[in-house]
Protein backbone atom coordinates (compact mmCIF):
# COMPACT_ATOMS: atom_id res chain seq x y z
CA UNK A 1 0.00 0.00 0.00
CA UNK A 2 2.84 2.34 0.86
CA UNK A 3 4.37 1.46 -2.46
CA UNK A 4 1.19 2.47 -4.22
CA UNK A 5 0.95 5.78 -2.32
CA UNK A 6 4.55 6.47 -3.18
CA UNK A 7 3.92 5.82 -6.85
CA UNK A 8 1.10 8.35 -6.76
CA UNK A 9 3.20 10.98 -5.00
CA UNK A 10 6.15 10.40 -7.31
CA UNK A 11 3.68 10.69 -10.19
CA UNK A 12 2.49 14.04 -8.93
CA UNK A 13 6.09 15.24 -8.67
CA UNK A 14 6.94 14.34 -12.27
CA UNK A 15 3.43 15.37 -13.29
CA UNK A 16 4.26 18.88 -12.11
CA UNK A 17 7.17 18.92 -14.55
CA UNK A 18 4.92 17.78 -17.39
CA UNK A 19 2.30 20.31 -16.33
CA UNK A 20 4.84 23.15 -16.51
CA UNK A 21 6.11 22.17 -19.94
CA UNK A 22 2.53 21.56 -21.11
CA UNK A 23 1.65 25.07 -19.96
CA UNK A 24 4.60 26.48 -21.90
CA UNK A 25 3.42 24.62 -25.01
CA UNK A 26 -0.15 25.87 -24.60
CA UNK A 27 0.94 29.48 -24.09
CA UNK A 28 2.74 29.54 -27.41
CA UNK A 29 0.02 27.53 -29.10
CA UNK A 30 -2.66 30.00 -28.03
CA UNK A 31 -0.73 32.92 -29.43
CA UNK A 32 0.55 31.33 -32.65
CA UNK A 33 -1.53 28.17 -33.22
CA UNK A 34 1.68 26.22 -33.52
CA UNK A 35 3.25 23.70 -31.16
CA UNK A 36 6.81 24.64 -30.27
CA UNK A 37 8.59 21.30 -30.72
CA UNK A 38 11.79 22.96 -29.53
CA UNK A 39 10.41 23.75 -26.07
CA UNK A 40 12.19 20.75 -24.54
CA UNK A 41 15.55 21.54 -26.11
CA UNK A 42 15.28 25.15 -24.98
CA UNK A 43 14.62 23.96 -21.42
CA UNK A 44 17.64 21.64 -21.61
CA UNK A 45 19.85 24.51 -22.71
CA UNK A 46 18.53 26.55 -19.78
CA UNK A 47 19.34 23.71 -17.38
CA UNK A 48 22.90 23.55 -18.73
CA UNK A 49 23.21 27.28 -18.17
CA UNK A 50 22.12 26.74 -14.57
CA UNK A 51 24.57 23.85 -14.26
CA UNK A 52 27.51 25.95 -15.43
CA UNK A 53 26.55 28.73 -13.02
CA UNK A 54 26.46 26.27 -10.11
CA UNK A 55 29.78 24.77 -11.29
CA UNK A 56 31.22 28.29 -11.28
CA UNK A 57 30.41 28.49 -7.56
CA UNK A 58 27.28 30.62 -7.73
CA UNK A 59 24.83 29.70 -4.92
CA UNK A 60 21.98 27.48 -6.12
CA UNK A 61 19.06 29.86 -5.78
CA UNK A 62 20.98 32.73 -7.34
CA UNK A 63 21.83 30.47 -10.29
CA UNK A 64 18.17 29.44 -10.41
CA UNK A 65 17.04 33.06 -10.61
CA UNK A 66 19.75 33.99 -13.11
CA UNK A 67 18.76 31.05 -15.32
CA UNK A 68 15.10 32.06 -15.29
CA UNK A 69 16.04 35.58 -16.38
CA UNK A 70 18.49 34.44 -19.07
CA UNK A 71 15.95 31.90 -20.38
CA UNK A 72 13.28 34.57 -20.56
CA UNK A 73 15.62 36.72 -22.66
CA UNK A 74 16.49 33.77 -24.91
CA UNK A 75 12.77 33.11 -25.44
CA UNK A 76 12.14 36.73 -26.38
CA UNK A 77 15.10 36.70 -28.78
CA UNK A 78 13.97 33.47 -30.44
CA UNK A 79 10.59 35.04 -31.17
CA UNK A 80 12.03 38.36 -32.38
CA UNK A 81 14.78 36.90 -34.55
CA UNK A 82 13.42 33.55 -35.77
CA UNK A 83 9.65 33.47 -35.45
CA UNK A 84 8.76 37.00 -36.34
CA UNK A 85 10.09 36.86 -39.91
CA UNK A 86 7.94 33.79 -40.67
CA UNK A 87 4.82 34.75 -38.75
CA UNK A 88 2.65 34.97 -41.86
CA UNK A 89 4.25 32.03 -43.62
CA UNK A 90 2.40 28.75 -44.24
CA UNK A 91 2.18 26.02 -41.60
CA UNK A 92 4.93 23.90 -43.16
CA UNK A 93 7.37 26.78 -42.90
CA UNK A 94 6.62 26.95 -39.20
CA UNK A 95 7.14 23.25 -38.74
CA UNK A 96 10.45 23.62 -40.57
CA UNK A 97 11.55 26.49 -38.36
CA UNK A 98 10.57 24.63 -35.18
CA UNK A 99 12.47 21.52 -36.24
CA UNK A 100 15.41 23.69 -37.23
CA UNK A 101 15.30 25.40 -33.85
CA UNK A 102 15.13 22.03 -32.10
CA UNK A 103 18.20 20.76 -33.96
CA UNK A 104 20.16 23.99 -33.56
CA UNK A 105 19.50 24.36 -29.84
CA UNK A 106 20.03 20.64 -29.21
CA UNK A 107 23.31 20.48 -31.11
CA UNK A 108 24.52 23.76 -29.69
CA UNK A 109 23.91 22.46 -26.18
CA UNK A 110 25.84 19.28 -26.94
CA UNK A 111 28.65 21.19 -28.62
CA UNK A 112 29.10 23.68 -25.78
CA UNK A 113 28.57 21.39 -22.80
CA UNK A 114 29.43 17.95 -24.21
CA UNK A 115 27.37 14.78 -24.40
CA UNK A 116 28.47 13.15 -21.15
CA UNK A 117 25.78 12.86 -18.50
CA UNK A 118 26.15 15.35 -15.67
CA UNK A 119 24.91 15.34 -12.13
CA UNK A 120 22.68 18.30 -11.43
CA UNK A 121 22.26 19.35 -7.80
CA UNK A 122 18.95 19.44 -5.99
CA UNK A 123 18.46 22.25 -3.49
CA UNK A 124 16.28 19.92 -1.43
CA UNK A 125 18.48 16.82 -1.36
CA UNK A 126 20.15 17.35 2.02
CA UNK A 127 17.56 15.76 4.27
CA UNK A 128 16.65 12.13 3.58
CA UNK A 129 13.20 10.63 2.87
CA UNK A 130 10.25 12.33 4.57
CA UNK A 131 6.87 11.21 5.84
CA UNK A 132 8.12 7.72 6.69
CA UNK A 133 9.84 7.19 3.35
CA UNK A 134 6.75 8.05 1.34
CA UNK A 135 8.30 10.97 -0.44
CA UNK A 136 11.80 12.27 -1.05
CA UNK A 137 12.77 15.81 -0.14
CA UNK A 138 13.36 16.57 -3.79
CA UNK A 139 9.94 15.32 -4.84
CA UNK A 140 8.30 17.47 -2.21
CA UNK A 141 10.45 20.53 -2.94
CA UNK A 142 10.18 20.35 -6.71
CA UNK A 143 6.41 19.89 -6.51
CA UNK A 144 6.22 22.99 -4.31
CA UNK A 145 8.35 25.00 -6.75
CA UNK A 146 6.24 23.82 -9.67
CA UNK A 147 3.03 24.74 -7.89
CA UNK A 148 4.35 28.19 -6.99
CA UNK A 149 5.30 28.80 -10.63
CA UNK A 150 1.90 27.63 -11.90
CA UNK A 151 0.06 29.80 -9.37
CA UNK A 152 2.18 32.85 -10.20
CA UNK A 153 1.50 32.37 -13.91
CA UNK A 154 -2.20 32.02 -13.20
CA UNK A 155 -2.29 35.18 -11.06
CA UNK A 156 -0.31 37.07 -13.70
CA UNK A 157 -2.71 36.22 -16.51
CA UNK A 158 -5.83 36.59 -14.41
CA UNK A 159 -5.18 39.80 -12.51
CA UNK A 160 -2.52 41.99 -14.16
CA UNK A 161 -3.32 44.24 -17.07
CA UNK A 162 -0.23 43.02 -18.94
CA UNK A 163 -1.48 39.45 -18.53
CA UNK A 164 -4.88 40.50 -19.81
CA UNK A 165 -3.28 42.24 -22.79
CA UNK A 166 -1.31 39.09 -23.61
CA UNK A 167 -4.50 37.03 -23.56
CA UNK A 168 -6.28 39.61 -25.71
CA UNK A 169 -3.43 39.59 -28.23
CA UNK A 170 -3.57 35.80 -28.42
CA UNK A 171 -7.36 35.58 -28.80
CA UNK A 172 -7.84 38.43 -31.21
CA UNK A 173 -4.78 40.29 -32.50
CA UNK A 174 -6.76 42.65 -34.74
CA UNK A 175 -8.96 43.89 -31.92
CA UNK A 176 -5.96 44.03 -29.60
CA UNK A 177 -4.23 46.47 -31.96
CA UNK A 178 -7.34 48.64 -31.97
CA UNK A 179 -7.07 49.17 -28.21
CA UNK A 180 -3.39 50.02 -28.56
CA UNK A 181 -1.80 46.72 -27.51
CA UNK A 182 1.59 46.09 -29.13
CA UNK A 183 0.74 42.59 -30.30
CA UNK A 184 4.23 41.76 -31.57
CA UNK A 185 5.74 42.40 -28.16
CA UNK A 186 3.03 40.42 -26.40
CA UNK A 187 4.04 37.43 -28.54
CA UNK A 188 7.68 37.90 -27.65
CA UNK A 189 6.78 38.15 -23.95
CA UNK A 190 4.79 34.93 -24.29
CA UNK A 191 7.86 33.17 -25.71
CA UNK A 192 9.97 34.59 -22.90
CA UNK A 193 7.54 33.37 -20.24
CA UNK A 194 7.26 29.94 -21.85
CA UNK A 195 11.05 29.63 -21.93
CA UNK A 196 11.30 30.70 -18.28
CA UNK A 197 8.68 28.14 -17.21
CA UNK A 198 10.50 25.47 -19.23
CA UNK A 199 13.75 26.42 -17.51
CA UNK A 200 12.24 25.86 -14.06
CA UNK A 201 10.88 22.50 -15.19
CA UNK A 202 14.33 21.55 -16.53
CA UNK A 203 16.08 22.48 -13.29
CA UNK A 204 13.54 20.57 -11.22
CA UNK A 205 13.73 17.37 -13.27
CA UNK A 206 17.49 17.32 -13.92
CA UNK A 207 18.44 15.94 -10.45
CA UNK A 208 16.12 13.00 -11.10
CA UNK A 209 16.92 12.08 -14.71
CA UNK A 210 20.49 13.47 -14.86
CA UNK A 211 21.55 16.14 -17.28
CA UNK A 212 22.44 15.50 -20.89
CA UNK A 213 21.46 17.19 -24.15
CA UNK A 214 18.54 14.82 -24.75
CA UNK A 215 17.19 15.12 -21.21
CA UNK A 216 13.87 16.73 -22.16
CA UNK A 217 13.02 14.66 -25.25
CA UNK A 218 10.84 12.17 -23.41
CA UNK A 219 9.49 14.81 -21.08
CA UNK A 220 8.29 16.91 -23.98
CA UNK A 221 6.36 13.92 -25.25
CA UNK A 222 4.64 13.44 -21.88
CA UNK A 223 3.95 17.15 -21.63
CA UNK A 224 2.47 17.14 -25.11
CA UNK A 225 0.27 14.21 -24.10
CA UNK A 226 -0.83 16.19 -21.04
CA UNK A 227 -1.56 19.27 -23.13
CA UNK A 228 -3.62 17.19 -25.55
CA UNK A 229 -5.61 15.60 -22.74
CA UNK A 230 -6.41 19.01 -21.31
CA UNK A 231 -7.03 20.58 -24.70
CA UNK A 232 -4.14 22.31 -26.41
CA UNK A 233 -5.87 25.69 -26.13
CA UNK A 234 -6.75 25.39 -22.44
CA UNK A 235 -3.99 26.34 -19.95
CA UNK A 236 -5.72 24.99 -16.86
CA UNK A 237 -6.67 21.81 -18.70
CA UNK A 238 -3.07 21.35 -19.83
CA UNK A 239 -1.82 21.66 -16.27
CA UNK A 240 -4.34 19.11 -15.01
CA UNK A 241 -3.51 16.91 -17.99
CA UNK A 242 0.19 17.13 -17.16
CA UNK A 243 -0.37 15.97 -13.59
CA UNK A 244 -2.67 13.19 -14.79
CA UNK A 245 -0.08 11.91 -17.26
CA UNK A 246 2.57 11.96 -14.53
CA UNK A 247 0.50 9.80 -12.19
CA UNK A 248 -0.63 7.51 -14.99
CA UNK A 249 2.89 7.05 -16.27
CA UNK A 250 4.18 6.12 -12.82
CA UNK A 251 1.40 3.68 -12.09
CA UNK A 252 1.67 2.10 -15.51
CA UNK A 253 5.43 1.87 -15.16
CA UNK A 254 5.22 0.27 -11.70
CA UNK A 255 2.32 -2.11 -12.15
CA UNK A 256 1.46 -2.63 -15.80
CA UNK A 257 4.11 -2.28 -18.48
CA UNK A 258 7.34 -1.78 -16.51
CA UNK A 259 9.73 1.15 -16.85
CA UNK A 260 11.04 0.03 -20.24
CA UNK A 261 7.74 0.68 -21.95
CA UNK A 262 6.73 3.82 -20.10
CA UNK A 263 7.30 6.12 -23.03
CA UNK A 264 4.94 4.01 -25.07
CA UNK A 265 2.23 5.01 -22.61
CA UNK A 266 2.69 8.65 -23.57
CA UNK A 267 2.48 7.83 -27.27
CA UNK A 268 -0.61 5.74 -26.68
CA UNK A 269 -2.24 8.62 -24.81
CA UNK A 270 -1.38 11.10 -27.58
CA UNK A 271 -2.74 8.89 -30.34
CA UNK A 272 -5.76 7.88 -28.27
CA UNK A 273 -6.76 11.48 -27.54
CA UNK A 274 -6.16 12.60 -31.12
CA UNK A 275 -8.39 9.84 -32.41
CA UNK A 276 -11.16 10.01 -29.85
CA UNK A 277 -11.39 13.71 -28.97
CA UNK A 278 -9.11 15.97 -31.01
CA UNK A 279 -10.10 19.03 -28.95
CA UNK A 280 -8.92 17.36 -25.75
CA UNK A 281 -10.86 15.80 -22.94
CA UNK A 282 -11.19 19.17 -21.22
CA UNK A 283 -11.12 21.18 -24.47
CA UNK A 284 -12.49 24.65 -24.01
CA UNK A 285 -15.84 25.23 -25.63
CA UNK A 286 -16.17 28.86 -26.61
CA UNK A 287 -19.78 29.82 -26.38
CA UNK A 288 -20.64 32.45 -28.91
CA UNK A 289 -23.71 33.90 -30.48
CA UNK A 290 -24.01 35.66 -33.79
CA UNK B 1 -9.69 70.30 -37.69
CA UNK B 2 -10.13 66.88 -36.05
CA UNK B 3 -9.48 64.68 -39.06
CA UNK B 4 -8.32 65.78 -42.47
CA UNK B 5 -7.99 63.30 -45.32
CA UNK B 6 -6.39 64.25 -48.63
CA UNK B 7 -5.91 62.11 -51.72
CA UNK B 8 -6.54 58.88 -49.83
CA UNK B 9 -5.79 55.79 -51.89
CA UNK B 10 -5.97 52.29 -50.54
CA UNK B 11 -6.67 48.72 -51.59
CA UNK B 12 -5.91 45.07 -51.07
CA UNK B 13 -2.86 43.66 -52.83
CA UNK B 14 -3.18 44.56 -56.50
CA UNK B 15 -6.78 45.75 -56.16
CA UNK B 16 -7.31 49.49 -55.85
CA UNK B 17 -10.46 50.32 -53.94
CA UNK B 18 -10.15 53.99 -52.98
CA UNK B 19 -9.18 56.40 -55.75
CA UNK B 20 -8.23 59.58 -53.96
CA UNK B 21 -10.68 60.66 -51.28
CA UNK B 22 -10.76 64.14 -49.74
CA UNK B 23 -12.85 64.73 -46.66
CA UNK B 24 -12.85 66.17 -43.18
CA UNK B 25 -14.36 65.35 -39.80
CA UNK B 26 -15.00 68.29 -37.52
CA UNK B 27 -14.54 68.40 -33.75
CA UNK B 28 -17.41 67.18 -31.65
CA UNK B 29 -19.85 66.34 -34.41
CA UNK B 30 -21.04 63.37 -36.37
CA UNK B 31 -19.94 62.94 -39.97
CA UNK B 32 -21.69 60.26 -41.98
CA UNK B 33 -20.05 58.23 -44.73
CA UNK B 34 -22.68 56.60 -46.91
CA UNK B 35 -22.71 54.44 -49.97
CA UNK B 36 -23.89 51.20 -51.50
CA UNK B 37 -22.41 47.77 -50.77
CA UNK B 38 -18.84 47.57 -51.95
CA UNK B 39 -18.43 51.34 -52.33
CA UNK B 40 -15.39 51.30 -50.04
CA UNK B 41 -16.73 52.57 -46.71
CA UNK B 42 -15.16 49.85 -44.60
CA UNK B 43 -11.97 50.18 -46.60
CA UNK B 44 -11.87 53.90 -45.82
CA UNK B 45 -12.08 53.23 -42.07
CA UNK B 46 -9.44 50.51 -42.31
CA UNK B 47 -7.15 52.89 -44.18
CA UNK B 48 -7.57 55.63 -41.56
CA UNK B 49 -6.51 53.37 -38.73
CA UNK B 50 -3.63 51.76 -40.55
CA UNK B 51 -5.01 48.28 -41.06
CA UNK B 52 -4.23 48.23 -44.80
CA UNK B 53 -1.64 49.72 -47.13
CA UNK B 54 -2.48 53.38 -47.67
CA UNK B 55 -1.32 56.40 -49.64
CA UNK B 56 -2.26 60.02 -49.19
CA UNK B 57 -2.39 62.36 -46.22
CA UNK B 58 -4.34 61.59 -43.09
CA UNK B 59 -3.92 64.02 -40.22
CA UNK B 60 -5.47 63.75 -36.77
CA UNK B 61 -5.53 67.18 -35.12
CA UNK B 62 -2.68 68.25 -37.33
CA UNK B 63 -0.51 65.17 -36.79
CA UNK B 64 0.11 62.97 -39.80
CA UNK B 65 -0.86 59.35 -39.10
CA UNK B 66 -0.63 57.84 -42.59
CA UNK B 67 1.36 54.62 -42.64
CA UNK B 68 1.66 54.29 -38.88
CA UNK B 69 0.92 51.03 -37.08
CA UNK B 70 -2.68 50.52 -35.92
CA UNK B 71 -1.67 50.35 -32.26
CA UNK B 72 0.19 53.66 -32.53
CA UNK B 73 -2.79 55.32 -34.18
CA UNK B 74 -5.03 54.01 -31.39
CA UNK B 75 -2.62 55.41 -28.82
CA UNK B 76 -2.94 58.80 -30.52
CA UNK B 77 -6.63 58.87 -29.74
CA UNK B 78 -8.39 57.14 -32.59
CA UNK B 79 -10.89 54.42 -31.67
CA UNK B 80 -12.46 52.11 -34.22
CA UNK B 81 -15.47 49.84 -33.94
CA UNK B 82 -14.85 47.69 -37.04
CA UNK B 83 -17.39 45.67 -38.94
CA UNK B 84 -17.63 42.51 -36.88
CA UNK B 85 -17.35 44.75 -33.80
CA UNK B 86 -13.87 43.95 -32.53
CA UNK B 87 -14.89 42.83 -29.07
CA UNK B 88 -13.06 40.04 -27.29
CA UNK B 89 -15.63 37.24 -27.42
CA UNK B 90 -13.74 34.90 -25.07
CA UNK B 91 -13.37 37.54 -22.37
CA UNK B 92 -15.87 38.99 -19.92
CA UNK B 93 -17.58 42.35 -20.24
CA UNK B 94 -15.36 43.61 -17.44
CA UNK B 95 -12.20 42.46 -19.21
CA UNK B 96 -13.36 44.10 -22.44
CA UNK B 97 -13.79 47.34 -20.49
CA UNK B 98 -10.33 47.05 -18.98
CA UNK B 99 -8.85 46.41 -22.41
CA UNK B 100 -10.62 49.44 -23.84
CA UNK B 101 -8.78 51.59 -21.33
CA UNK B 102 -5.55 49.58 -21.62
CA UNK B 103 -3.30 52.41 -22.84
CA UNK B 104 -4.62 54.99 -20.42
CA UNK B 105 -2.65 55.95 -17.35
CA UNK B 106 -4.89 58.71 -16.00
CA UNK B 107 -6.82 58.03 -12.81
CA UNK B 108 -10.26 58.47 -14.32
CA UNK B 109 -10.80 55.04 -15.80
CA UNK B 110 -13.15 54.00 -12.99
CA UNK B 111 -15.32 57.07 -13.36
CA UNK B 112 -15.44 56.45 -17.12
CA UNK B 113 -16.70 52.94 -16.38
CA UNK B 114 -19.56 54.56 -14.44
CA UNK B 115 -20.25 56.82 -17.37
CA UNK B 116 -20.51 53.81 -19.68
CA UNK B 117 -23.00 52.22 -17.26
CA UNK B 118 -25.11 55.35 -17.56
CA UNK B 119 -25.13 55.13 -21.32
CA UNK B 120 -25.30 51.33 -21.46
CA UNK B 121 -27.07 50.15 -18.30
CA UNK B 122 -27.47 46.68 -19.78
CA UNK B 123 -23.71 46.16 -19.72
CA UNK B 124 -23.60 46.66 -15.98
CA UNK B 125 -26.00 43.76 -15.53
CA UNK B 126 -23.79 41.61 -17.72
CA UNK B 127 -20.54 42.61 -16.04
CA UNK B 128 -19.11 39.11 -15.46
CA UNK B 129 -20.64 37.50 -18.52
CA UNK B 130 -18.53 36.28 -21.44
CA UNK B 131 -18.86 38.77 -24.31
CA UNK B 132 -19.56 35.99 -26.81
CA UNK B 133 -22.76 35.11 -24.97
CA UNK B 134 -24.26 38.62 -25.15
CA UNK B 135 -27.09 39.38 -27.54
CA UNK B 136 -26.19 41.11 -30.79
CA UNK B 137 -27.37 44.48 -29.51
CA UNK B 138 -25.45 44.10 -26.26
CA UNK B 139 -22.34 43.16 -28.19
CA UNK B 140 -22.63 46.30 -30.29
CA UNK B 141 -23.04 48.34 -27.11
CA UNK B 142 -19.99 46.68 -25.63
CA UNK B 143 -18.04 47.42 -28.79
CA UNK B 144 -18.92 51.12 -28.60
CA UNK B 145 -18.19 51.27 -24.86
CA UNK B 146 -14.86 49.53 -25.36
CA UNK B 147 -13.94 52.11 -28.02
CA UNK B 148 -15.05 55.09 -25.93
CA UNK B 149 -12.98 53.90 -22.96
CA UNK B 150 -9.88 54.80 -24.95
CA UNK B 151 -11.09 58.38 -24.46
CA UNK B 152 -10.61 58.92 -28.16
CA UNK B 153 -10.53 62.21 -30.01
CA UNK B 154 -12.20 60.48 -32.92
CA UNK B 155 -14.47 57.44 -33.00
CA UNK B 156 -14.92 55.42 -36.20
CA UNK B 157 -18.11 53.36 -36.31
CA UNK B 158 -18.66 50.77 -39.04
CA UNK B 159 -22.38 49.99 -39.44
CA UNK B 160 -23.47 49.87 -35.79
CA UNK B 161 -26.95 48.87 -36.93
CA UNK B 162 -25.79 45.83 -38.87
CA UNK B 163 -27.81 42.70 -38.23
CA UNK B 164 -29.88 44.19 -35.40
CA UNK B 165 -33.64 44.35 -34.95
CA UNK B 166 -35.19 47.79 -35.67
CA UNK B 167 -36.00 48.40 -32.01
CA UNK B 168 -32.42 47.74 -30.94
CA UNK B 169 -31.17 49.98 -33.75
CA UNK B 170 -33.38 52.78 -32.41
CA UNK B 171 -31.96 52.21 -28.93
CA UNK B 172 -28.37 52.32 -30.15
CA UNK B 173 -28.93 55.47 -32.20
CA UNK B 174 -30.56 57.04 -29.16
CA UNK B 175 -27.45 56.27 -27.13
CA UNK B 176 -25.23 57.64 -29.90
CA UNK B 177 -27.17 60.88 -29.81
CA UNK B 178 -26.46 61.14 -26.09
CA UNK B 179 -22.79 60.36 -26.66
CA UNK B 180 -22.61 63.07 -29.31
CA UNK B 181 -24.21 65.62 -26.99
CA UNK B 182 -22.49 64.65 -23.74
CA UNK B 183 -18.98 63.55 -24.64
CA UNK B 184 -17.57 65.91 -27.26
CA UNK B 185 -15.93 63.06 -29.17
CA UNK B 186 -15.92 63.40 -32.96
CA UNK B 187 -17.64 60.55 -34.78
CA UNK B 188 -17.19 59.24 -38.30
CA UNK B 189 -20.21 57.02 -38.90
CA UNK B 190 -20.50 54.49 -41.70
CA UNK B 191 -24.08 53.33 -42.25
CA UNK B 192 -26.29 51.46 -44.68
CA UNK B 193 -29.32 52.98 -43.06
CA UNK B 194 -28.89 56.44 -44.67
CA UNK B 195 -32.02 57.94 -43.19
CA UNK B 196 -31.00 57.23 -39.60
CA UNK B 197 -27.43 58.32 -40.19
CA UNK B 198 -28.44 61.61 -41.81
CA UNK B 199 -30.70 62.38 -38.86
CA UNK B 200 -27.78 62.05 -36.48
CA UNK B 201 -25.04 63.60 -38.62
CA UNK B 202 -24.02 67.20 -39.25
CA UNK B 203 -22.16 66.48 -42.44
CA UNK B 204 -22.27 63.62 -44.89
CA UNK B 205 -20.23 62.18 -47.73
CA UNK B 206 -21.52 59.83 -50.34
CA UNK B 207 -19.14 57.23 -51.66
CA UNK B 208 -19.47 55.43 -54.98
CA UNK B 209 -16.89 52.88 -56.14
CA UNK B 210 -14.07 54.48 -54.24
CA UNK B 211 -14.85 58.12 -55.02
CA UNK B 212 -16.77 60.77 -53.15
CA UNK B 213 -19.67 61.85 -55.36
CA UNK B 214 -21.68 64.04 -53.01
CA UNK B 215 -20.78 65.99 -49.91
CA UNK B 216 -22.50 68.60 -47.79
CA UNK B 217 -24.55 69.30 -44.68
CA UNK B 218 -26.56 66.24 -43.69
CA UNK B 219 -29.83 68.17 -43.56
CA UNK B 220 -29.46 69.33 -47.16
CA UNK B 221 -28.67 65.87 -48.45
CA UNK B 222 -31.67 64.52 -46.62
CA UNK B 223 -33.91 67.05 -48.32
CA UNK B 224 -32.48 66.58 -51.80
CA UNK B 225 -34.77 64.19 -53.58
CA UNK B 226 -32.56 63.57 -56.60
CA UNK B 227 -29.63 62.52 -54.40
CA UNK B 228 -31.89 60.31 -52.38
CA UNK B 229 -33.27 58.67 -55.51
CA UNK B 230 -30.00 58.13 -57.32
CA UNK B 231 -27.69 57.23 -54.44
CA UNK B 232 -29.58 56.35 -51.31
CA UNK B 233 -32.46 54.45 -52.86
CA UNK B 234 -35.39 55.65 -50.82
N1 LIG C 1 -10.01 41.87 -47.51
C1 LIG C 1 -10.28 42.20 -48.79
N2 LIG C 1 -9.54 41.71 -49.79
C2 LIG C 1 -9.78 42.04 -51.08
N3 LIG C 1 -10.76 42.87 -51.47
C3 LIG C 1 -11.54 43.39 -50.51
C4 LIG C 1 -11.35 43.09 -49.13
N4 LIG C 1 -12.27 43.77 -48.41
C5 LIG C 1 -13.00 44.45 -49.29
N5 LIG C 1 -12.57 44.24 -50.57
C6 LIG C 1 -13.13 44.84 -51.78
O1 LIG C 1 -13.07 46.25 -51.64
C7 LIG C 1 -14.25 46.85 -52.15
C8 LIG C 1 -14.85 47.75 -51.11
O2 LIG C 1 -15.22 46.97 -50.00
P1 LIG C 1 -15.69 47.61 -48.63
O3 LIG C 1 -15.78 46.50 -47.66
O4 LIG C 1 -14.82 48.75 -48.28
O5 LIG C 1 -17.14 48.11 -49.01
P2 LIG C 1 -18.25 48.72 -48.08
O6 LIG C 1 -18.60 50.04 -48.64
O7 LIG C 1 -17.86 48.68 -46.66
O8 LIG C 1 -19.44 47.71 -48.33
P3 LIG C 1 -20.54 47.13 -47.33
O9 LIG C 1 -21.62 48.13 -47.25
O10 LIG C 1 -21.00 45.88 -48.01
O11 LIG C 1 -19.89 46.86 -46.02
C9 LIG C 1 -15.17 45.71 -52.58
O12 LIG C 1 -15.09 45.60 -53.96
C10 LIG C 1 -14.60 44.50 -51.92
O13 LIG C 1 -14.76 43.37 -52.71
MG1 LIG D 1 -18.51 47.63 -44.94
Amino acid sequence: MDGFAHQIIAGIATGGIYASVALALVMIYQATHHVNFAQGEMATLSTFIAWSMVEAGIPYWLAFLGTVVVSFIIGVLVERLLMRPVQNAPVLTHVGVFIGLLLIVGNMTGWIFGYTTKVFPSPFASSGPLMGGLVSAHELGSTAVTLVVLILVFLFFRYTSLGLAMRAAAYNPRSARLVGIRVGWMLALGWGLAAAIGAVAGMMVAPVVFLDPTMMTGILLYAFAGALIGGIDNPLGAVIGGFAVGVLENLAGAYVVGTELKLTVALAIIIGVLVVRPSGLLGRVVTSRV
Amino acid sequence: MLLEVKGLQAGYGQIHVLHGLDFIVEEGGVTALLGANGAGKTTTLRAICGMIRTEGDITLRGERITGRATEDIARRGLAHVPDGRGTFMELSVEENFRLGAYVRSDGEVRSDFERMFEWFPRLKQRWRQQAGTLSGGEQQMLAIARALLLRPKLLLLDEPSFGLAPLIVQEIFGIMRRIRDESGVGILLVEQNANLALELADRAYLLETGRIVVSGPAAEIREDESIRRSYLGY
